[in-house]
């Protein structure tokens, strides 16, 4: 138990310890772009600042915080120690070693091509090593979460697995899955170019594997932020879960419908026609049903809980809640900023609006508000949740964890909506630095400026949760602390179906989903001719 | 104690029934919301030609200044033989070429694009003509701009340590006033502006 502590604990460590520095790229992003005054006023610096700022937050921390979480759930909800914990080490310090990769190359400015790679811009071939590395690393995880799954499953024949089992289990299914988009990109596209072995490469192949990943990875993020809604939230509030089948269906449904809609990132991309746009546009209405159903069950969960206090009325329920508590203030927090990152996410699978906004700052706004608001406060939320029963020492104080929280969420709310209102006035995302002299760039100064104000204070906010996290670590060890405790439903399930209770038929059917929507969309790159364009290094271009 | 840890208090607090039925409702209240909004999306795109680019076009990408549509004397905007008007971009590090293009206000205008280097996007001022320009590709989109005024045209994807840089101008005139231009105008004249 103890080793199974500290496999967790470095994971959470190590995913934390990226953060932090990265939302400082972020801030000193946001001068650049705004009329303020920065230090290091240098372009070339700002993208391989986004390079770094993307790659960790989209692919280093929250692999590593899932994976932690993924082990400490394995651990505490199957009640047993975790099997294959060396293997789990191994894919522990190939992430962290493929990220020293990828992070070398961009700290030296050469690999500045975005966490998006779109090729056929190339960077520096460890840039790529290095991502491949930390997705083999990961795999690692995916398979020891697969085979505890099935162990426990092998001992317990007709008992339901655990909620947060089943639902961590989805996860890394899911990520299983939709990885291979990107790892083929990587591994048959891009490496081959990179090392020199090739000097062409099909854009519009790349951009169709990336997008299979790039849509499907956001559920990734955010499936553990559901299991704290569903598992970690009822009990901390003093209540039980309204329906446990209900968060089963719901991340089944993530895991069937979040891979077949990727194409919607290609709407406005000439190399596919509208038909198959249209399916995944509808498939991606399919997958917000998910959501609509958690927003349901988790506030009415919040309003039993409140009730078994002793709130009355219509609305009472809400006040009698423990505000206090850190994983239930931050579960309300998400479910706010969840509302207007939700509607954008609308309004961006709805082809004509789409137009409106595209590549527009309106875009970085959204994927703010969905994955920094909704599941990076979940994550510090089950940080706090986790801490004490990791390090066997109490979080020093819930108050500093609270205000914490909330000056995420309005650091949050302050950057991300200037941000919409200028991508509607047709702001660029990923521009280095704007013509404030421009009468129609002026125009948006004031949002800048503001988004800079959010900026600010999420750092603020990070650096406060960094410090009671490192302040609880080095607190006198507690007597005695309380194991995880996962919410137990109204009515718990004496047995589920067992098409909830496992993913053979999930798999299936997911496959069988993937070979429709991206059957012919990737198997007509093979019958085009002349598309191959010649790579173009961007070493090459800072040497000329 | 541990009836306090298990939350007994909440235990079989809202019948199992009760529990399915809302859940149920829930259920088909969503599926019926997002319905209707994609039935606003195929409505829109069915009767405004609101749709996604369509026409997959491959054209090689190391060759294309060399010969075919895109070689430099036939960028910018063209009338062709029907009337109908076709206004052509060559998306390259750091530049549009033209630079400037001149069309009619209030005319359907066909957009065509491709690149020579890497990927580019386009988006034309406040309106929703927007899209990304892949080399190998070429991009066609149709737009129809009813007010005049001179429109930014940044592109709007990452292409490089120049991308802020790149921009170009699309400039909407009342149609009597453009057919009076001579083509070489519709794109030299539009710096005086």
């Amino acid at each position: 138990m103890e080793r199974g502590r500290l496999l967790s604990l470095a994971h959470l460590w190590a995913a934390f310890l990226c953060f932090l520095p990265a939302t400082g790229l972020g801030l000193w992003q946001l001068l650049m772009r705004s009329p303020l005054p920065v230090p290091v006023d240098d372009p070339n610096a700002y993208y391989a600042s986004l390079t770094a700022h993307g790659s960790i937050m989209a692919y280093v921390f929250p692999t590593l915080f899932i994976m932690g979480f993924g082990y400490a759930i394995a651990v505490s909800a199957l009640g047993r120690p975790l099997r294959g914990e060396n293997w789990a080490w191994a894919g522990f310090v190939l992430c962290v070693v493929g990220s020293l990769m990828a992070l070398a190359p961009i700290a030296g400015g050469r690999s500045s091509i975005l966490y998006t790679f779109y090729p056929p811009m190339v960077g520096n071939v460890w840039y790529y090593l290095g991502v491949a590395v930390v997705i083999i690393g990961s795999y690692f995880w995916v398979a020891l979460m697969l085979i505890n799954f099935a162990a426990w499953k092998r001992e317990n024949p007709g008992k339901p697995v655990p909620l947060a089992m089943f639902a961590i289990t989805t996860c890394a299914l899911l990520w299983g899955w939709t990885a291979l988009g990107a790892t083929s990109e990587v591994v048959f596209q891009i490496l081959p170019v990179s090392l020199g072995w090739r000097h062409t490469i099909d854009a519009g192949l790349a951009r169709t594997l990336f997008s299979m990943t790039l849509h499907a990875i956001v559920y990734f993020w955010l499936i553990p932020a559901y299991v704290a809604f569903y598992t970690l939230m009822p009990q901390a509030a003093g209540g039980r879960l309204y329906s446990d089948t209900m968060g089963r269906i719901a991340f089944v449904l993530f895991l069937v419908f979040s891979i077949p809609v990727g194409m919607h990132h290609l709407f406005m991309d000439p190399e596919h026609g509208s038909g198959f746009k249209f399916v995944h546009s509808l498939l991606t209405f399919i997958v917000a049903l998910p959501t609509l159903l958690t927003v349901f069950t988790i506030t009415a969960t919040l309003e039993i809980a409140g009730r078994a206090r002793g709130g009355k009325g219509l609305l009472g329920w809400i006040r009698a809640l423990p505000w206090n508590e850190p994983m239930v203030l931050s579960v309300a927090l998400a479910l706010l900023l969840l509302a207007p990152g939700g509607f954008g996410g609308l309004i961006n699978m709805s082809y004509a609006m789409n137009a409106m906004i595209h590549n527009t700052s309106w875009v970085t706004a959204h994927f703010h508000l969905i994955f920094g608001g909704v599941v990076v406060i979940m994550y510090m939320a089950i940080g706090y949740e986790l801490w004490p029963r990791l390090t066997g020492r109490p979080l020093i104080t819930k108050r500093a964890a609270c205000v914490q929280l909330w000056l995420w969420f309005w650091g949050m709310l302050i950057m991300t909506v200037p941000w919409h209102i200028a991508g509607l006035m047709g702001q660029p995302r990923r521009y280095a630095i704007f013509d404030y002299t421009d009468p129609g760039v002026a125009k948006m100064a004031w949002l800048d400026i503001l988004s800079v104000v959010g900026g600010v204070i999420l750092v603020c906010s990070a650096a406060l949760f960094f410090y009671v996290l490192a302040r609880s670590s080095l607190a006198s060890a507690a007597e005695s602390i309380s194991p995880i405790r996962y919410a137990l439903a109204v009515n718990p399930p004496a047995r589920v179906h067992p098409l909830l209770n496992g993913f053979m038929f999930w798999n299936v059917l997911l496959l069988a989903l993937v070979l429709i929507t991206y059957g012919y969309p990737v198997g007509q790159f093979f019958f085009l001719h002349n598309q191959d364009a010649p790579e173009h290094s961007l070493t090459r271009e800072m040497k000329r | 104690m541990a009836e306090l840890l298990n939350n007994e208090g909440a235990s079989g607090l809202i019948p199992e029934e009760t529990v399915e039925r809302t859940e149920r409702r829930w259920l088909f209240a969503m599926a019926t919301v997002l319905g209707l909004m994609l039935a606003v999306v195929v409505f829109t795109g069915v009767t405004q030609m609101m749709n996604p680019l369509s026409d997959v076009e491959t054209i090689n990408p190391a060759t294309l200044h060399l010969q075919g549509e895109f070689v430099e004397s036939n960028l910018g905007t063209a009338v062709e033989t029907d009337g109908s008007i076709t206004l052509r971009f060559l998306a390259e590090q750091y530049t549009f070429v033209p630079q400037c293009a001149v069309v009619p206000a209030g005319t359907l205008i066909r957009f065509r694009l491709t690149s020579p280097d890497v990927t580019h996007g386009f988006f034309v001022g406040t309106t929703n003509t927007n899209a990304m320009v892949v080399p190998g590709y070429v991009t066609n989109v149709m737009a129809r701009f009813e007010h005049p005024g001179t429109y930014t045209m940044p592109c709007d994807e990452f292409c490089g340590f120049g991308h802020h840089a790149m921009a170009a101008s699309v400039v909407v005139v009342p149609k009597e006033q453009f057919t009076k231009l001579r083509p070489e105008e519709r794109t030299t004249t539009c710096g005086a502006r």
